[in-house]
């Protein structure tokens, strides 16, 4: 696979950033591939805007930003209006649908998945902590970017205490994932 | 400990980078963007039996690392621009004093309190002529997570071997970009120490320097005495207001730099042997460079560049022979053209084009695309 690249936009507090990094975590530490993870946010703790981005490529990534991404993940409406515009042309976007509405023309091609991540993990994980995970599985499932079976390991790895609530968080992002592409 | 491999940030890398080299004291202060390495210090310190304090400010935090550092324990400090604003009086007496330490800056906007989360590489002449005086300075430039390791590693081998202060200077970018990180088994790292003095100690000239003009330092508490002074000073360390003294020792410390500059100097040439048109870039916007050169490149355009991994000593001799081998030469930082103006004065009469943006985005990889277009149309 070519260079991809993967933003992430919402609100502090949302789990952006490490959003960010478990999935860079799974790309390279699990899988293997060349990745970089950045971040841009506010100097805010919470409620500040918040933006981080993966790029993966097959050879060394060599600027280390997305300038135009592959897939957009909309966690919150500021982060949706400020950053869809950057949006590659049939690229990918994803939308929390309880938080963000397509209010704008969108680049050409570009196809939209609805998912309701932040429900999901209040009232099925029973945590709204567990949003970046269900998430997680959400992309996933729609692009394939990376293995269920890599973003397992990387959470067992990373969060060694809560492996079974994350590992729910997963797999239902992985089937709201899988309904969205279908529908 | 043996090999191991993690996804890290730059800061964390650094911090790692820094342990491996034995450093086991660490005064500092946090700050945005180097927040992360005390913070990383903090925890880790206490597992290698080192000592990590935090301090009321960051004056403090730089006296303290001259203090732990004649003890002889490997020690450095960590901040961003502000900090080392109020660091620079002691940068003067570390280089006075000849005392081994690292301060790692992580660039963020300035002036004064600028962006804290935003990247810039405005403090490059900061470094080099910010305390008063005449010196020399040795400031290291990583642009990758892997480099914030390898490099702070070199860091303390070059301020053991040439007793002086050194700069890790990262952008922010660098500082807090995540990636794989490899720390190799401790016994495969080449580790420096200062030398020390051997012989009588009655006879020990604490200023008095070998052939690589570094005096051998002896250590607080040895047997051998310890001078320390801010004023300049004899080879016994007495203070001295002699012409002839001041001449001596301000010339012995910058030459044991400059004349050791081959030595400290570390480039890395890219695309450079068949190119019209040289690119010089560090830190984050060398990545830029990296893709806009490829893709310049397919479009037939003879580009390469020159990534500067230290930035002081300046490599004044080997920008000037580029420039007897190319047309042109970009410049391409992160500030409004700091490093532009050595490069300038070492590659004339070469023209030299600036490419810069003195903001918290490096420059895009098609806007130092479009650079080079514009120089090739020349």
């Amino acid at each position: 696979m070519a260079r991809t690249e993967i933003r992430i936009g919402g609100f502090g507090g949302q789990g952006i950033v490490t959003m960010a990094v478990v999935l860079g975590e799974t790309l390279s530490l699990v899988e293997g591939r060349q990745c970089v993870q950045t971040q841009s946010y506010g100097p805010e703790a919470r409620g500040g805007a918040s933006k981080s981005e993966i790029v993966v490529d097959d050879e060394e990534v060599d600027y280390p930003k997305v300038q135009e991404p592959d897939v957009f993940i909309a966690m919150s409406r500021a982060a949706y209006l400020e950053y869809v515009e950057g949006l590659k042309e049939d690229g990918i976007l994803i939308i929390d649908e309880d938080l963000v509405e397509i209010e704008s023309d969108l680049p050409a091609g570009v196809k939209v998945y609805r998912v309701p991540a932040t429900r999901i993990a209040d009232k099925e994980v029973g945590t709204k902590q567990a949003t970046n995970v269900v998430m997680l599985g959400v992309l996933a499932a729609i692009t394939g970017i990376v293995t269920p079976e890599g973003l397992k390991q990387a959470i067992k790895d990373r969060w060694p205490r809560f492996v079974d609530t994350n590992f729910k968080a997963l797999e239902l992002g992985i089937a709201a994932g899988k309904k969205a592409l279908a529908s | 400990m043996p090999e191991r491999i993690m996804f890290t940030m730059g800061d964390i890398a650094c911090a790692e980078g820094a342990l491996s080299a034995g450093c086991r004291y660490f005064g500092g202060y946090p700050i945005t963007p180097a927040t992360e390495i005390a913070e990383w210090m903090s925890l880790r310190m206490p597992e290698v039996g080192g000592a990590y304090v935090q301090y009321e400010d960051e004056i403090a935090s730089i006296t303290s690392v001259i203090g732990a550092s004649w003890t002889g324990t490997k020690a450095m400090t960590a901040t961003s621009g502000p900090g080392v604003s109020l660091m620079l009086e002691a940068i003067g007496l570390a280089v006075m004093t000849e005392t081994p330490l690292v301060l790692v800056n992580i660039m963020r906007g300035g002036p004064s309190t600028g962006q804290p989360t935003k990247g810039q590489q405005g403090d490059i002449m900061q470094a080099k002529w910010g305390s008063h005086g005449d010196y020399q300075i040795i400031a290291l430039t990583p642009a990758s997570v892997q480099e914030m390791f390898d490099q702070t590693v070199q860091a303390f081998n070059l301020a053991e071997k040439y007793r002086t202060p050194v700069f890790v200077l990262a952008d922010e970018t660098v500082g807090h970009m995540r990636e794989r990180l490899v720390i190799p088994d401790e016994k495969d790292l080449e580790l420096t120490y200062r030398k020390l003095p051997s012989g009588p100690p009655e006879e020990y000239l604490p200023f008095k320097p070998d052939d690589d003009l570094v005096p051998p330092m002896a250590l607080l508490g040895s047997e051998y005495q310890f001078y320390a002074t801010g004023l300049t000073h004899d080879e016994r360390g007495y203070p001295s207001d002699k012409e002839h003294v001041q001449i001596e020792l301000i010339t012995r410390l910058n030459d044991k730099i400059l004349k050791n500059a081959d030595d400290i100097i570390d480039l890395e040439r890219f695309m450079l042997d068949d190119a019209d048109i040289a690119v010089i870039a560090y830190g984050t916007p060398s990545r830029s460079a990296r893709r806009a050169i490829k893709d310049a490149r397919a479009e037939g355009i003879k580009v390469g560049m020159l990534r500067l991994k230290t930035i002081w000593p300046f490599p004044d001799d080997t920008i000037a022979s580029l420039a007897t081998e190319v047309k042109h030469l970009i410049v391409a930082e992160q500030n409004l053209g700091q490093a532009y103006y050595m490069v300038k004065a070492s590659a004339a009469p070469t023209p030299v084009h600036l490419m810069t943006k003195p903001a918290g985005m490096p420059q895009l990889p098609h806007e130092i695309l479009d650079k080079i277009r514009k120089v090739d149309s020349i």
